[in-house]
């Protein structure tokens, strides 16, 4: 058990060098933010003056070098747009993005795991043709339109809840958050909705088609057999073999659905990291746009090894087997 | 009786028709007996065992028949009441072991689940309960055993844990469904011995599912051979064994190899042909087109089973027998 959490967390680093090298590699060559910074009119002092202030006339790898430095103690640096510390402004956009994904993961998977359930063992009622025929839409339709479609029916037609913003939040230490106020719980609505509509459709896909499999096993027959109630049998001995591939999914998708933070943040101007990192790519500021993507990745690798662990504390043909 | 089972039928809707896969089977289980369900795959065995049951999926259903539990007829029963039935009264044993029993629970998850359902017990006499059990279907260390998953255990173990679930009950009729069929050699034996020990001292009736002649040989006491979803022989392992009356009992029992001194290597006799599928059932005797010993009567009209000798089969060959009489 802990040779395998060691092994995983050195893949981790491996996987974090290599973003943390193309991120760099990537967005070094991207635009001149002397150029952005000074103009077309700068004088050749002036540039030269910037462009070593900012380390920007060292060799690539000495760049990289301290860059991976200072990334490990958090610091990339100040964003070259708003000369503040990066570290201090993605401490300042994380709680927004990471309320707005918990939420959105929440109802993913809470409504995906209950329509899947329920698809998978009423197949013919119409309630359940309903639903696949939803969730094929929600597969279908981009994040963005279904943004802005729910801003034009909810925001503009209905004026029930807001279209921007994340309302009024409470700051507990660094943390800021909308959860204790009505107008931040209000704000939180339309774009979880947004943002999670997409995983919650196709966790429910996968939760339907994971149960059908379930159902036609040998020990679904057998507990039938046994005459354990219809309850024990769909929402005890199938639903959790059916868990064990959606876990793997959904813990891959709670990544995705903190990446793809970035078009909800921008339809709904909701202040987290993915407005920043737009706004960041539109100044070619690349100490914010690189600390973005490590974060990001941080994220995934993170997530990877936790869903990793969940799956082996389900699944117990994964454990070792004392001798 | 235990279980009588009068004209099932079970049928298949599909869109180009219905099939019917289980044709007017009547037979019946007395205490203590065990009653050899026996014939190649697709022959209705398993169905049939499925309908007493009432757990035949869909498009399947039991189209027709009655099915009598200690007198108690359980074919039109509702669903929970079926439920209530089933591992209660009826035990079931299904072939794959590894597959009968859900991966992400312990044994004794599994096994104390069904104590419960069925008999209400909890705390200290459920878990002695279940450790009993596994020791009687010769678990060794029940103890040390009982935190363990199916994939900790071998085949002929995981078999016995089945078999200990299906008499978690005690049920009045095990249902064994090819129970050794996934396992070697060896362990088909220990297999079989329990089954018949757990029949005898329970006073249990068994009905056993196989294609193994060597399995009936060994453990029934009355066999019924079943071909194309009929039964078309039905008597004491004896009868029907060493002197079969249908000519495909004849042909399963001269197919079945023999290791012995003055064999020589003769070739392995075969019957000709294969069973006909389900939608292709042939006009009159359903054997008809594989049977050497047909006449015109066997490709008209069908027959029912009637007495030959000791046993019973359905073949025109044993007709003029009774004429005579």
């Amino acid at each position: 058990m802990l040779a395998f959490i060691l092994r995983r967390l050195a893949q981790a680093v491996v996987v974090m060098l290599a973003v943390g090298l193309i991120a760099f590699a990537l967005f070094r060559f991207v635009g001149d933010p002397v150029l952005f910074m000074l103009g077309q009119d700068a004088t050749p002092q002036d540039r030269e003056r910037v462009t070593r202030l900012l380390g920007l006339d060292q060799p690539f790898y000495v760049q990289y070098a301290s860059f991976v430095k200072r990334a490990v103690q958090g610091e990339f640096g100040l964003s070259l747009r708003q000369m503040r510390p990066v570290s201090a402004l993605i401490v300042e956009r994380l709680p927004a993005t990471l309320e707005l994904s918990f939420v959105a993961a929440l109802l993913a998977l809470v409504a995906g795991i209950a329509m899947g359930v329920y698809t998978a063992l009423r197949p013919r009622s119409w309630l359940s043709q309903l639903l696949l025929a939803l969730s094929l839409i929600g597969v279908s339709l981009p994040t963005f339109l279904i943004g802005i479609l729910l801003i034009l029916v909810f925001s503009v037609q209905l004026g029930w809840l807001p279209s921007f913003g994340r309302g009024e939040t409470l700051a507990i230490g660094w943390w800021t958050t909308g959860f204790l106020t009505a107008s931040g719980l209000k704000a939180l609505v339309l774009p979880a909705i947004t943002l999670g509509l997409f995983q919650m459709t196709l966790i429910q896909r996968l939760t339907r088609a994971e149960m059908l499999e379930v159902l036609r096993t040998d020990y679904i027959r057998f507990a039938r057999a046994r005459g354990l109630t219809d309850r024990a049998v769909y929402f005890r001995h199938a639903l959790k073999n059916t868990l064990v591939p959606v876990i793997t999914i959904t813990g891959l998708q709670l990544g995705s659905i903190i990446a793809f933070a970035i078009i909800t943040e921008t339809v709904f101007q909701w202040p987290g990291l993915g407005l920043l990192f737009i706004q960041a790519v539109n100044f070619a500021d690349v100490p914010v746009m690189a600390a973005y993507l490590c974060l990001a990745a941080l994220f995934f690798v993170v997530i990877n090894l936790v869903v990793d662990l969940l799956y082996y504390a389900v699944d117990p043909r994964l454990r070792i087997q004392p001798a | 009786m235990i279980l009588q089972a009068k004209n099932l039928r079970v049928e298949f809707r599909t869109r180009r028709g219905t099939l019917v896969a289980v044709d007017d089977v009547s037979f019946s289980v007395a205490r203590g007996e065990v009653l050899g369900v026996v014939g190649e795959s697709g022959a209705g065995k398993s169905l049939t065992g499925l309908a007493i049951m009432g757990l035949l999926e869909a498009p399947g259903r039991l189209a027709a028949g009655e099915v009598w539990l200690e007198g108690q007829r359980i074919d039109r029963l509702p669903q929970a009441a079926l439920r209530a039935i089933r591992g209660r009264r009826i035990g079931v044993v299904f072939q794959d072991p590894l597959g009968s029993l859900n991966p992400l629970f312990t044994i004794g998850e599994q096994l104390e689940e069904t104590i419960r359902t069925h008999l209400g017990l909890a705390g200290k006499e459920l878990r002695q309960r279940a450790l009993a059990l596994l020791a009687e279907v010769g678990i060794p260390a029940p103890q040390a055993r009982f935190h363990h998953y199916p994939h900790q255990f071998s085949g002929g173990m995981r078999q016995r844990v089945v078999i200990a679930l299906a008499l978690a009950a005690e049920p009045i009729l095990l249902i064994a469904d090819e129970p050794t069929t996934a396992l070697d050699v060896s362990m088909q034996a220990q297999i079989i011995a329990l089954i018949k020990r757990v029949a005898r001292e329970r006073g249990a009736a068994v009905m056993l599912i196989t294609h193994d002649m060597g399995v009936i040989a060994e453990t029934a006491d009355r066999v019924a051979v079943m071909y194309a979803g009929r039964i078309v022989e039905i008597g004491t392992v004896r009868d029907v064994l060493h002197a079969p009356r249908h000519p495909y009992t004849a042909g399963l029992m001269a197919s079945i190899p023999r290791i012995a001194a003055g064999a020589g290597r003769s070739r392995l006799a075969q019957i000709e042909g294969a069973m006909p599928r389900l939608d292709a059932i042939p006009r009159g005797c359903p054997f008809h087109p594989r049977c050497p010993k047909r006449f015109e009567r066997c490709l008209s009209s069908r027959p029912e089973l009637m007495p030959a000798e000791e046993s019973q089969a359905a073949c025109w060959l044993h007709a003029s027998a009774i004429a005579q009489r």
